[in-house]
């Protein structure tokens, strides 16, 4: 278990990492056919076809035309930052401000020592709104993330660098003739009766709840029924105001 | 499984190609849609290269003779037990895709701030799929105005995910998320109950975090690693040092491959790249900003 030390403005608190994401998704081996066995990765010159040794690997980064940069191991290892246990808060920022899309990976942060002093920044965090931006080193990595409040725990969430977001400032919205304004309203009015609360456990993983299913029945030797369908290519809807206002009466109608 | 990543950077340049497409229906109406990646990962850039000077490929061999396997000598299998496993077939799986697998079906709004960033995943960019595009701006401009997210599920690519999908200036956004049943809850992860903090303990760091309270910075997000890596990569070429050549033209560099998705999403929605992109196009922003 990794351990840290969150340091905010004169602030100390060591802390106990813990994975608050468990994967579910169903991972499948690859088999060679004839035997059923997995198979093989194999690392092979594109060259000579000719098998290489992992060993023998360097590294490179590609330039322009073909041309590449080898990077040695040494080279490498001198880019690699500083070990430290530091968890260092350089800010505390709105939430409203973060783009969802840097959002990564969540830990929960647990108490090492000063119980106290750790669920106080949690429920300071939580009366403030605020979340603190993080960084730090772990297994040779570095990290930025968001230090919030969950349930009364203080959590991590691991952020995506601003470079691996594809900015859409560069994009115009699509344009065309101006939106006729009572169609505005019935889409609106739609959308506000199919507003309400959002509660993730309603949602399941039908799909691999289905999948382990059949895994199941084959394993015991039993036939799967199959029933295969052709999705149809998705029509756009064109006669908008038909359409809102018929979708605003069978909205009313369940309601 | 498919891995998400693959797709992008399999493709050439030109061939940027869309995840997935299909459509987003609300209420009664279907808006065509075709959705692709909007964070990319890092270490895509860096290639293995063999001692002969040549880039190395990944191939798959059996594990008995070491012969090499074709497509259509690999299956699929899903282990039960040591050295046991069940075939799955493409067909199998196909067939357990919903009848709707085409279709993000939007049946709950809620606001956007509800959603608690523990379960966001990945972000993609959503634009029209053909025919008018009213539908989606007429979707997009009361999102937008109402501050909120479309949440439905939806089987992509063999996976089945949760999304929310979100209106940012005119232009649909989809975020996958995790399932409630992948994020633990705190007493499963082992951590103990919450105590009750002493008030005085409370307002000291509520002071803390007001002190320190600023706006995001971006460049605060920015990765101190690969800057580093691009500065000995630029040192090293000033000075020939370890300069190869290989034979085939490897896959365009992470910078150019982003000017091209702009490109083709630009196309997509039916507008150019905004002016201000277009005299600086992000690899010489992102150049400029480095040599201040």
């Amino acid at each position: 278990m990794w351990k840290g030390v969150i340091r905010a403005g004169g602030v100390e608190l060591p802390v106990k990492l813990y994975s608050a994401v468990t994967e579910r998704t169903v991972h499948f081996r690859l088999l060679h056919k004839s035997d059923k066995q997995p198979v093989k990765q194999q690392l092979v010159s594109s060259k000579s076809g000719e098998p290489v040794d992992y060993s023998e690997i360097k590294k490179a980064y590609p330039l322009a035309r073909g041309r590449m940069v080898v990077l040695e191991e040494e080279e490498l290892e001198k880019l690699e930052p500083k070990d430290s246990r530091d968890i260092e808060i350089t800010r505390f920022v709105d939430p409203a401000d973060v783009d969802p899309r840097y959002y990564d990976r969540a830990y929960y942060l647990g108490p090492d020592g000063n119980t106290k002093a750790y669920f106080a920044l949690a429920a300071a965090l939580a009366k403030k709104e605020r979340e603190g931006i993080a960084k730090w080193v772990m297994r040779g990595r570095q990290y930025v993330g968001a230090l919030k409040e969950e349930q009364g725990y203080l959590m991590l969430i691991t952020l995506r660098h601003a470079d691996e977001i594809i900015s859409a400032d560069a994009l115009k919205p699509p344009a065309g003739r101006p939106l006729v304004k009572k169609e505005l309203e019935m889409a609106e009015q739609l959308l506000n009766a199919l507003h309400g609360e959002l509660d993730p456990s309603e949602f399941r993983d039908e799909y691999r709840a289905r999948v382990m299913e059949l895994i199941e029945t084959k394993a015991e030797g039993g036939k799967p029924k199959l029933k295969m369908f052709r999705p149809r290519k998705p029509k756009e809807t064109e006669d908008l105001d038909d359409v809102l206002a018929a979708s605003l009466a069978k909205v009313k109608r369940h309601a | 499984m498919p891995e998400e990543a693959e797709e992008l950077e399999s493709g050439q340049p030109s061939g940027i190609r869309s995840f997935w497409s299909g459509s987003i229906t609300f209420g009664l109406v279907t808006v065509p849609v075709a959705l692709y990646s909007a964070t990319r990962s890092h270490g895509t850039a860096m290639r293995m290269v063999g001692p002969d000077g040549a880039t190395v490929e990944r191939r798959y061999v059996c594990s008995k003779d070491e012969k090499e396997l074709d497509d259509d000598d690999i299956a699929r299998g899903y282990p039960i037990e040591k050295n046991k496993f069940v075939v799955v077939s493409d067909e199998e799986l196909e067939a357990l895709e919903p009848r709707k697998s085409r279709e993000i079906d939007l049946q709950r709004f809620v606001d956007r701030d509800a959603i608690d960033p523990v379960y966001f995943n990945r972000g993609y960019f959503l634009v029209p799929g053909g025919g008018t595009n009213k539908a989606y701006r007429l979707l997009a401009e009361v999102m937008e105005k109402k501050n909120y997210a479309g949440i439905a599920t939806f089987v992509m690519r063999g996976k089945e995910y949760l999304v929310a999908i979100l209106s940012e200036n005119g232009i649909l956004m989809a975020q996958t998320m995790r399932f409630a049943d992948e994020i633990r809850k705190p007493e499963d992860a082992g951590l103990p109950k919450v105590a009750k903090a002493s008030p005085a303990d409370v307002k000291k760091l509520e002071a803390v975090i007001a002190r320190r309270a600023k706006k995001l910075d971006p460049r605060e997000l920015s990765d101190d690693y690969a800057e580093r890596l691009e500065k000995l990569v630029a040192a090293k070429e000033r000075k020939h040092a370890g300069i190869i050549r290989v034979a085939e033209e490897p896959r365009s560099s992470e910078g150019a491959e982003v000017v091209d998705l702009l490109a083709v999403l630009s196309k997509s929605l039916g507008g150019g790249v905004r002016k201000a992109a277009k005299r600086a196009p992000v690899r010489a922003k992102k150049a400029a900003a480095k040599r201040k």
